[in-house]
C-alpha cells in the first residue's frame, strides 16, 4: 500500500535525546502542576470564602485563563511579559510560570467543587469539638477535599502533562520539539512521530497508573 | 484613527487580517465539532453495542488518540500522511486531527452517557416490544443526549482552543494573523490581548449556547 521503507535506526541514534526530551516534558509537567495545584487551592478557598472582593476577581480569572488557548497564553507571557520590563524569565521560567497559572485556573474550579461538595455536617462536627476555623480546614475539609478531588485531579494532570507539548512552540527542548527536528533533519517522518506517539502514551498511562494507586490507597470507603 | 503606532491606528489597519483570521478559527472549529461529534456518535454506540472486537477496536483508537497530545496528532498529520499518498494541505491535516481528537471524546461522552441511563429504561422499552432501534432513537437517545450535552460544550470549547495550534504548521487562523500584525507594528500586549478578548468572546458565546440548549431541554422547565 505504502511505497515507505521503516528504518528505525534514526531513532535508536537519537534514543537519548528522546528519552532526555521525555524527562525535561515530565520536569516541565512536575514543577508547573505543583506550583500551580498550591496556587489553585489558595484561589479556591478565596472562591468559597464568601467575600464578594475576593471571589469575584478569581472567578473573572479563571473564566478568563480556562477560555483563552493555552498557547496564546505562552506567546504572550514569553513574548509580551520583557515589553512591560520583565526580563529575568528564560524560556523555560517562562513555560513554568505560563503552565502554572494556566494550571490553577483548573484545578481551582476542581478545588472548588471539591470544598462545596462537603457535606455541612462534617463542618458542625468540627466546630461542636472546638476546632478552630484554621484546624477545620487543615484537619477535616482538605483531607475530605483531596480525596473527593482525587479522581478529577489526575484527569487534570493527565491533560497537563500532554500540555507540555505546547512548549515546542517557544523552542524548548521537550518530546514534540526533539521528535520534529529528528523528523526536519532526517526525514524519517513516521519513526520520528511514532516514536514520539508512543513515548508519550507511554508516560501518560504511567502517571494514570501511578495517580489510581493512589487514589486506591486513600479511598474513601476501603 | 489616531497616529501610526498607537494601538488604535494599528489594529484600524490589522481589521481585515484578524476579522479574517477570526472567521477562519471559527469555520476551523464549526468543521471539527460537526465532524468530530458524527464519527463520535458512531465510535460511542460501537463502544456500547459492538461486539467485543469491533469494542476493543474501537477503545484502543479512542485511547491512543486521547492519550497523545493534540500538536503531535496534527504534526503527525501533516508530515505523515503524504506518506500514504494522501496529498493533504495544512488546514485539511489539522481538521484530521482535531476531529479525531474531538471524536475520541465524543465517543468516550457518548458512551458515559448511554451508560449513565438505568437498565430498567432499556427493559421497559424491551416489555413494550420495542425493537434496538427503537429502544435507542426513542428511549435512551433522548435521555442521554440531555447528559452528553454539558461535557459536548466543554468538548466545542476545547476545540476552538485547539485551532490555535493550526498555527504552527502555518494556517493563517487568529493566533497566526495575530503575531503577523505583530511582527508588522511591534504592538505584542496589546494585540496578544486583543486576541485573547475574540477567542474569550468566542468561547463565551459557546458556552452560553450550551447553557441555553440546556435550559431549552431540560426534565422540568420552570
Amino acid at each position: 500500500m505504502i511505497d515507505y521503507q521503516f528504518n528505525f535506526d534514526v531513532i535508536w541514534r537519537n534514543w537519548d535525546n528522546f528519552l532526555g526530551a521525555l524527562g525535561m516534558g515530565l520536569g516541565l509537567a512536575a514543577a508547573s502542576l505543583t506550583l500551580g495545584a498550591i496556587l489553585g487551592l489558595g484561589l479556591a478557598a478565596a472562591r468559597i470564602s464568601g467575600k464578594r472582593w475576593l471571589d469575584r476577581p478569581v472567578w473573572l480569572y479563571v473564566e478568563l485563563v480556562r477560555n483563552t488557548p493555552l498557547l496564546l497564553l505562552i506567546f504572550f507571557v514569553y513574548f509580551g511579559l520583557p515589553e512591560i520590563g520583565i526580563y529575568v524569565l528564560d524560556k523555560y521560567h517562562s513555560f513554568i510560570l505560563t503552565l502554572t497559572l494556566y494550571a490553577a485556573a483548573y484545578m481551582c474550579e476542581v478545588f472548588r467543587a471539591g470544598l462545596t461538595s462537603i457535606p455541612n455536617g462534617y463542618l458542625e462536627a468540627g466546630k461542636a469539638i472546638g476546632l478552630r476555623p484554621a484546624q477545620r480546614a487543615r484537619y477535616v475539609m482538605l483531607p475530605m477535599m483531596f480525596r473527593i478531588t482525587l479522581p478529577a485531579m489526575s484527569n487534570n494532570f493527565i491533560s497537563l502533562f500532554k500540555d507540555t507539548s505546547l512548549a515546542a512552540a517557544i523552542a524548548v527542548p521537550e518530546l514534540t520539539f526533539t521528535a520534529r527536528q529528528v523528523n526536519a533533519n532526517t526525514f524519517r517522518v513516521v519513526e520520528a512521530w511514532l516514536t514520539a506517539s508512543i513515548l508519550y502514551l507511554a508516560a501518560a498511562y504511567l502517571i494514570a497508573w501511578a495517580l489510581r494507586r493512589v487514589e486506591r490507597r486513600y479511598a474513601m470507603i476501603r | 484613527m489616531g497616529d501610526k503606532g498607537t494601538f488604535l491606528y494599528e489594529i484600524w489597519v490589522a481589521r481585515g487580517s484578524l476579522l479574517s483570521g477570526a472567521a477562519l478559527t471559527m469555520q476551523l472549529s464549526l468543521a471539527v465539532i460537526a465532524i468530530g461529534s458524527f464519527i463520535g456518535c458512531f465510535g460511542g454506540l460501537g463502544l456500547v453495542y459492538g461486539p467485543a472486537p469491533l469494542r476493543l477496536a474501537i477503545r484502543s483508537v479512542v485511547e491512543v488518540l486521547r492519550g497523545v497530545p493534540v500538536l503531535v496528532l496534527i504534526l503527525f498529520c501533516y508530515y505523515g500522511l503524504a506518506l500514504f499518498s494522501i496529498d493533504v494541505t495544512a488546514p485539511a491535516a489539522g481538521v484530521i486531527a482535531l476531529s479525531g481528537f474531538c471524536a475520541a471524546h465524543m465517543s468516550e461522552t457518548f458512551r458515559g452517557a448511554v451508560a449513565s441511563i438505568p437498565v430498567g429504561q432499556t427493559e421497559a422499552a424491551k416489555a413494550i416490544g420495542m425493537r434496538f432501534w427503537q429502544r435507542l432513537t426513542y428511549v435512551i437517545l433522548p435521555q442521554a443526549a440531555r447528559r452528553m450535552l454539558p461535557p459536548w460544550v466543554n468538548t466545542g470549547v476545547e476545540i476552538v482552543k485547539g485551532t490555535t495550534l493550526l498555527s504552527i504548521i502555518g494556517v493563517v487562523e487568529l493566533l497566526l494573523s495575530t503575531q503577523q500584525a505583530i511582527a508588522r507594528n511591534y504592538l505584542i500586549i496589546q494585540f496578544y490581548l486583543a486576541a485573547a478578548l475574540i477567542y474569550i468572546i468566542i468561547n463565551f458565546s459557546v458556552s452560553q449556547l450550551g447553557a441555553w440548549l440546556e435550559r431549552r431541554f431540560a426534565y422540568f422547565r420552570y
